[in-house]
Order: C-alpha cells, then sequence, then structure tokens
C-alpha cells in the first residue's frame, strides 16, 4: 500500500506529464479518478456509436437507390467498427466487454441522446449525416490530442471515416432540397426536427456542465461546449442558405459585433427528459439493443464451443 | 453476467503495404484465430489499409512494465559512444 503522500506525489508528476504533452499508456500508473473518468467517457462513446447504428439500419432497406444504399450500409459498417476501437480501447483500463454491455444494457451507461429520436423519412439519413455527424466531428477532433494514447489512436482512426458520413448526409440533403416541392418539403421537415437535437448534443451549457474543469486539464476536453456549439452553428448556417433550406431559429441572426451568428433559446428541459430516458425512443433502442445481445448468445456459444472442439483435435493429434 | 466463457481478446497487427512492418492497430475478440483474422480485415482494413494481417491472443502478449523503465531503459542513456556523433572527425571527412 502507497502512503497518503506519496500518492500525492505521483499525481503531482502524473498531472505534469499530462500538462507537457506526454500521452498516458495503459500500463502507466493513473490517478483513480483519471481511470474512472476515461472508463465513462469512452465506454459512453462506444454505446453512442453501437446505438447510433439502428435509427439508421432502419433505413438500409429502404433506400432509394443502390448508390444510396451501399453508402448508408457503409456508414452502419464503420459505426460498428468505430464502436469496437473503442470498446477495445476502453479495455485497456481494466473494464471487461461483457461490464460494459451490462451497464448499457441495464441503462446504468449512457449514450448519445440524440439517437432517442426516431427516423421517420429518407430525408433523416441526410439530416443525420450532415448534422449529427458535423455536430460528433467537432465533439470529436479535439480528442485526437487527448492525454490517453488508446483513446487518441482510436479518435484518430474514427475522424479520418468520419468525413465521409458527413458529407453522404449533406449530398442527400442537397438533392432532396433541389428536387419536387414535396422532396424539400421533405428535407425542410428533417432540418426542423433534427436542428434543436444536434445543438443539444454539443452538451449542457458551460454553466450547468459538471465535468469541464477537470477534462480541461486531462485534454478530454479541449473547448468548452458552448464554443464547440457556436463554431457548429457558424458552419453549418451557410451550409444550410447553400441549399436553400431555413434553419428553424426566428432568432438567428449574424452578430457582425461578434463575427459570429445569436441564436435562440436551446429548450434545455426536452434535452434533460430525454437523458432521463423519457425521448420518443429510449426504449425502444434498448429493447432492440438488448433483443440483438440476447438472440445472438446461442452463436456466440456455439462459436466458443466450436473453437474449444478444433483446439482439442489439435491438441491429440499433436500427442 | 453470466459464467459463460467469453470470446478472447486479441491483438491486431497490420502491414499496410510490402517493405513495411506489421504495426500494432488495435484489439478484437473472437472465438479461435480463423475468426480473429476475418473480424480484424472487417474491423481495421475496410479501406485497403492492409496487405497482411497477424493476430495473437492478448494473454500471449508478455509486456515490460512502466514501473521498471529506470533499471529498464536508463543503462542506454549514457551510452553517448554508440552513437556516430560522439566521434570527433576533421571537417575534410566529408562522409562518413
Amino acid at each position: 500500500m502507497m502512503s497518503e503522500e506519496q500518492i500525492k506525489n505521483l499525481e503531482a508528476q502524473f498531472e505534469a506529464r499530462i500538462a507537457r504533452d506526454e500521452k498516458i499508456e495503459p500500463k502507466d500508473w493513473m490517478p483513480e479518478k483519471y481511470r474512472k473518468t476515461h472508463i465513462r467517457q469512452m465506454s459512453q462513446h462506444a454505446h453512442s456509436e453501437i446505438v447510433g447504428m439502428l435509427p439508421e439500419g432502419n433505413w438500409i432497406t429502404r433506400a432509394p437507390s443502390l448508390r444510396r444504399k451501399v453508402a448508408l450500409l457503409a456508414k452502419v459498417q464503420d459505426e460498428a467498427g468505430h464502436g469496437l476501437y473503442l470498446y477495445s480501447a476502453t479495455e485497456t483500463l481494466g473494464i471487461s466487454r461483457e461490464e460494459m454491455y451490462e451497464q448499457l444494457h441495464t441503462g446504468k451507461a449512457k449514450y448519445s441522446s440524440i439517437f432517442n429520436y426516431p427516423t421517420i423519412t429518407w430525408a433523416d439519413m441526410g439530416a443525420i449525416g450532415w448534422l449529427v455527424d458535423g455536430a460528433a466531428i467537432i465533439n470529436q477532433v479535439p480528442l485526437c490530442n487527448t492525454s490517453y494514447g488508446p483513446y487518441a489512436r482510436a479518435m484518430i482512426r474514427v475522424c479520418k471515416e468520419e468525413s465521409f458520413h458527413q458529407r453522404q448526409g449533406f449530398e442527400i440533403m442537397m438533392k432532396l432540397a433541389n428536387g419536387t416541392p414535396e422532396q424539400k418539403d421533405m428535407a425542410q421537415d428533417a432540418l426542423n426536427r433534427w436542428w434543436w437535437p444536434s445543438l443539444m448534443m454539443l452538451g449542457p451549457t458551460d454553466a450547468e456542465s459538471i465535468h469541464t474543469e477537470q477534462s480541461m486539464k486531462w485534454k478530454l476536453k479541449r473547448k468548452s461546449n458552448d464554443d464547440l456549439r457556436q463554431q457548429f452553428i457558424d458552419q453549418t448556417v451557410p451550409q444550410a442558405e447553400l441549399i436553400g433550406l431555413t434553419i428553424p431559429d426566428p432568432d438567428l441572426k449574424w452578430n457582425d459585433e461578434k463575427g459570429c451568428y445569436d441564436f435562440g433559446e436551446i429548450d434545455w428541459d426536452e434535452f434533460w427528459q430525454v437523458v432521463k430516458g423519457h425521448g420518443p425512443m429510449n426504449k425502444e433502442r434498448m429493447k432492440a439493443r438488448v433483443g440483438a445481445w440476447e438472440e445472438g448468445e446461442w452463436v456466440r456459444d456455439a462459436a466458443m464451443a466450436y473453437a474449444e472442439k478444433k483446439q482439442a483435435r489439435k491438441q491429440k493429434q499433436a500427442i | 453476467m453470466s459464467d459463460k466463457k467469453n470470446w478472447p481478446l486479441w491483438e491486431v497487427f497490420v502491414r499496410s503495404k510490402n517493405g513495411l512492418e506489421h504495426r500494432h492497430c488495435g484489439s478484437l475478440h473472437a472465438a479461435d484465430e480463423d475468426m480473429a483474422l476475418e473480424n480484424a480485415r472487417d474491423v481495421y482494413t475496410r479501406r485497403s489499409e492492409g496487405v497482411s494481417i497477424w493476430v495473437v491472443k492478448s494473454k500471449n502478449i508478455t509486456a515490460s512494465n512502466p514501473e521498471n523503465n529506470g533499471e529498464m531503459f536508463e543503462p542506454a542513456h549514457d551510452k553517448v559512444y554508440r552513437h556516430p556523433t560522439f566521434y570527433d572527425l576533421p571537417d575534410e571527412v566529408k562522409h562518413m
């Protein structure tokens, strides 16, 4: 056992390493709080990728053309991949895959609330790629430099692959916005429904955010939620104008003095309701996820039994 | 949690093209080595990132302990004579 003073000393050295931009690797000593915070954030991130497959998976069989279908399929496949990179990076901190699944399936661990909204038209595939992946990229790019090595490396891979997601979404929106009046309405309707939840995706306002200060120190966060949100709005508004769609915010206005957009009040009650499990699709998403896990159990067991049988046969031959 | 046997963890190494070494790129779970290779292909080479894959069970890797980094790596620090710049040569010897 280490004395309290020894731990303090180690903690000071640890913080100094991070301040010098050194990376922390799995077997290095780290404060318990660092380990726990990373397990929480990274597993939550992994869960979001996995649950994030559900709203889009919903449209794969009904994509309007083969081109759209292969793109959407590849995107959903990427999300599975991103979930797997992140789960294995999290496992390096000493939590097992099963424990993480357990936490997701029992509701102990959260995933991004945005996936608790329904995808009711094809235009939602466009809006998700453009807005949801757009907001995700803004959140994720700074994480490529985070202090925990395995997380940073996973994020570099994720970010490289993510840009196609946003482009394919924007292309869908652009096509619909330039189509028949019905198609344009469909695109506008999707923007109306996804705009505000996308802004909420960047997290509670700075005043309400409980993890910010510590996360900044550990480089789990480089910019505050409000700064990220502003960046997202400023980059997205001109894109909407370009394809002739209207951002559903009557208070949205360019502020010449500040050099950025002013925008309307976000309905944080809605955000917290969805976080607490009362969004339109929370139950449905968990049912699908837990169902997939349970129905796959016999396959996992059979694969393991087969592997053991093969192994036993090999050993017998060796004798 | 069940007491069932879970798929073991594998480390994945990918050679991006011939002439380069295999590099560690992550890990995954699989029941056996064949499945580990197939999963590695699907997870880590979706965009032609590799021409060859190695998988090895994580439990078969022995790693050095960072806490012993001192005795492990420091002996090399004061052996500057292992580097070419340690040796003084006249400027007239241009390349050596």
